[in-house]
C-alpha cells in the first residue's frame, strides 16, 4: 500500500490529506474536513484539474479588462492551452458576470465565463 | 453640516458587510466614503477564485465575490460617494472629506465603522541595500497592474516574500508568461496559506527559497538583477551563501498594515502587535460609537472572515445609534501569550456578548500536534489540539455566554499555546 500526502487546495483551510492507495486505486482518504477535500484527493492522485482565471480584453466598455475563469476545473496539462485562447479572445461591452467568453476552452468541453461586468461607454 | 446617522469610512468588503448589516438591523441613514472609483475594495484585483466558501457555499473569484455584496448594497439602496477621500475625523465624530466635486465637506456622524483595510509594506521598510531602478513593485501594485490595466510588469522575475499576494502573483505572472525565478522569504516558513504554496508555486516548479533574503539590487534605470542570501536564526544573511539572480522585475510580498492614520488622529487605542484597533466584544474601538473591522483591525486571511466581523460591525453600529447597545460595565481582558500573539477582540463584557463570540488570533510560530488553550482564570475550559498551526493562519476559539455566566467573579480569560 502506497500513502500520499496532499494539502487539500479547496479552500483556504489547507487541510493535509492522507490517500491511502493500492495499485494506483484510492482505497480512502483522511485528513479532509469537508467532501471536496474527499474529491480533490481523489482527482488529484490520478487526474489533477484546476480553475484557471485570467482576463480578456475588453472593447468600448468602461474598462480595459474583465476577468474570467473556467466555468469548472480544467486538466492541469491544458492550463497553458487555455491561457493561449484566453489571451487570443477579445469581448464587446456589455458583458455581465457569468456570460461564456470562449466556449470549450482547448478541447476540454469547459467554457470561460466573465467574473465582473464591463458596462457599454 | 449634513448629519449621518452610520458613517462607514471604506467601500471594501467590511465596508459593504458593515453597510448590509446596519440596514438589515433598522438603520436608515448609511453613507459610505469609498477612495476609488468603484466599491469593492482589494477584491477587484483578487481575481483568482477561492472566495465565498463560508459565505456563499460555493468558490467565487474577488470580483465576483465583492459583485454579490455591491449588489445588495444597491438593492439595500444604502447611500455611498467614490473618488471621496477622507482626511480627518474628529473624536466627536465629525468626518471631514473631500472629492472633486463637492470640494472639502465636513459630516456629523453618531456612530462611525472604520473599514479602510491595509496597505503593503514597501522596500523603505526593508532596507535592502543597492540601487533604485524601475523594476521594484509591490505584489499588489502588480497585480493590480496585470489584472485591471492590463500591463505586464517585466519578463524575468524574483519575488521576495512570500505572502498570499505574491504566491498568487508568481502564478499569474508564470500564467501570463514571465518567467518566475524564485520566491524568497526571510522566516523559516511561509506567510502564506498551504493551498497557496501547491497551486501557485508547486503546480509550476517554482522554488521557494525559506530562510532567504535579497542582499543587493542592481540596475541603474531598469533593475538587471539581484542578489540572495540564506540568513541565520537572527535574520542576518550569512556570508558565503550569496546567489545572482538576474531579473527585470522585484515583487515584494513581505507583509500588510492596517492603515490607520484617520484612527491615530481621532484618538483610538491601537494594539502594538495587530497595528488595528483595540475593540470589544461588540468591536467597539475605545472611542464609544466608533467600531472597526476587516483588516483594518487586523489582517485576515479569508475575505469570508471578513464579511462576517464587517456584519457584527454593522449591526453594532446600527444597535448603538438606536440605543440599544448596553453602556459597557465591566469588561473581562482577553490575553494572549505563549504562542498566541494577540487576540481580538481584547475584552468581552459577558451581558453585551451574543450567545457565542468568536475570538480570533494569530500563533508566533509554527506548531505540530500543539493545543489551542483557553483558561477562565485559572481553570482550563478549553483544550483543542491542532496538528498543524502557522503564522499564516488565523486561528480561533468560541467563546460561550452561558459558559462564561458561571464564572461571575471572572478576571481574565487566557489563549494560549500549549505542547501537552
Amino acid at each position: 500500500m502506497e500513502i500520499k500526502e496532499l494539502i487539500c487546495i479547496g479552500c483556504p483551510l489547507g487541510c493535509s490529506l492522507k490517500v491511502e492507495m493500492e495499485n494506483g486505486q484510492v482505497k480512502s482518504v483522511s485528513g479532509n474536513t469537508c467532501p471536496r477535500g474527499d474529491a480533490y484527493a481523489r482527482k488529484e492522485v490520478v487526474n489533477p484539474t484546476r480553475i484557471v482565471t485570467s482576463t480578456v480584453k475588453v472593447t468600448n466598455g468602461d474598462r480595459p479588462y474583465i476577468s474570467v475563469k473556467t466555468k469548472t476545473d480544467i486538466p492541469k496539462s491544458k492550463i497553458f492551452e487555455c491561457m493561449k485562447e484566453i489571451n487570443n479572445a477579445v469581448v464587446e461591452a456589455p458583458v455581465s458576470i457569468g456570460d461564456v467568453i470562449i466556449e470549450d476552452v482547448a478541447n476540454t468541453g469547459v467554457s470561460v465565463i466573465a467574473t465582473r461586468n464591463a458596462f457599454a461607454n | 453640516m449634513k448629519s449621518v446617522e452610520i458613517v462607514i469610512i471604506g467601500g471594501g468588503p467590511a465596508g459593504l458587510a458593515a453597510a448590509a448589516s446596519a440596514k438589515k438591523a433598522g438603520c436608515n441613514s448609511i453613507l459610505i466614503l469609498e477612495r476609488d472609483k468603484e466599491l469593492g475594495g482589494i477584491l477587484n484585483q483578487c481575481i483568482h477564485n477561492g472566495f465565498g466558501l463560508h459565505t456563499f457555499k460555493e468558490e467565487l473569484t474577488g470580483p465576483e465575490y465583492a459583485g454579490r455584496f455591491i449588489d445588495s448594497v444597491e438593492e439595500l439602496g444604502i447611500e455611498y460617494m467614490l473618488d471621496t477621500m477622507v482626511m480627518d475625523i474628529s473624536d466627536t465624530k465629525i468626518i471631514t472629506a473631500m472629492n472633486r466635486v463637492d470640494g472639502m465637506f465636513q459630516i456629523q456622524a453618531k456612530a462611525v465603522v472604520l473599514a479602510m483595510g491595509c496597505r503593503e509594506r514597501a522596500r523603505g521598510a526593508l532596507n535592502i541595500p543597492g540601487y533604485r531602478p524601475a523594476g521594484i513593485y509591490s505584489a499588489g501594485t502588480a497585480q493590480r497592474l496585470v489584472n485591471m490595466e492590463g500591463y505586464m510588469p517585466g519578463k524575468e522575475v524574483v519575488i521576495l516574500g512570500s505572502g498570499d499576494i505574491g504566491l498568487i502573483m508568481a502564478r499569474r505572472m508564470t500564467l501570463e508568461g514571465a518567467r518566475v525565478k524564485v520566491v524568497a522569504e526571510l522566516m523559516p516558513y511561509s506567510g502564506g496559506l498551504k493551498r497557496n504554496i501547491v497551486q501557485c508555486l508547486d503546480d509550476y516548479g517554482i522554488p521557494l527559497k525559506l530562510s532567504h533574503t535579497v542582499v543587493d539590487i542592481r540596475g541603474r534605470e531598469r533593475l538587471t538583477g539581484i542578489t540572495l542570501a540564506q540568513v541565520d536564526s537572527t535574520g542576518k544573511p550569512i556570508p558565503g551563501t550569496q546567489e545572482d539572480y538576474d531579473c527585470d522585475t522585484l515583487l515584494l510580498s513581505v507583509g500588510l498594515i492596517p492603515e490607520n492614520e484617520l484612527s491615530r488622529g481621532m484618538g483610538v487605542e491601537i494594539d502594538r502587535v495587530t497595528n488595528g484597533p483595540v475593540v470589544n466584544e461588540s468591536l467597539e474601538t475605545s472611542i464609544t460609537g466608533v467600531f472597526a473591522c476587516g483588516n483594518v483591525l487586523h489582517v485576515h486571511d479569508l475575505v469570508d472572515y471578513v464579511s462576517e466581523e464587517a456584519g457584527k460591525a454593522g449591526k453594532n453600529a446600527a444597535k448603538y445609534v438606536s440605543n440599544e447597545l448596553a453602556q459597557s460595565s465591566k469588561p473581562v481582558r482577553i490575553e494572549a501569550c505563549e504562542g498566541a500573539r494577540y487576540s481580538v477582540p481584547r475584552t468581552v463584557d459577558i451581558d453585551r456578548m451574543e450567545d457565542n463570540l468568536t475570538v480570533r488570533f494569530r500563533v508566533g510560530t509554527t506548531y505540530k500536534d500543539a493545543y489551542i488553550s483557553v483558561y477562565y482564570d485559572d481553570t482550563r475550559i478549553l483544550h483543542r489540539k491542532r496538528p498543524v498551526m502557522a503564522p499564516g493562519e488565523m486561528e480561533q476559539v468560541i467563546l460561550q455566554k452561558d459558559k462564561l455566566k458561571e464564572y461571575p467573579d471572572l478576571k481574565q480569560i487566557t489563549i494560549k499555546i500549549e505542547q501537552e
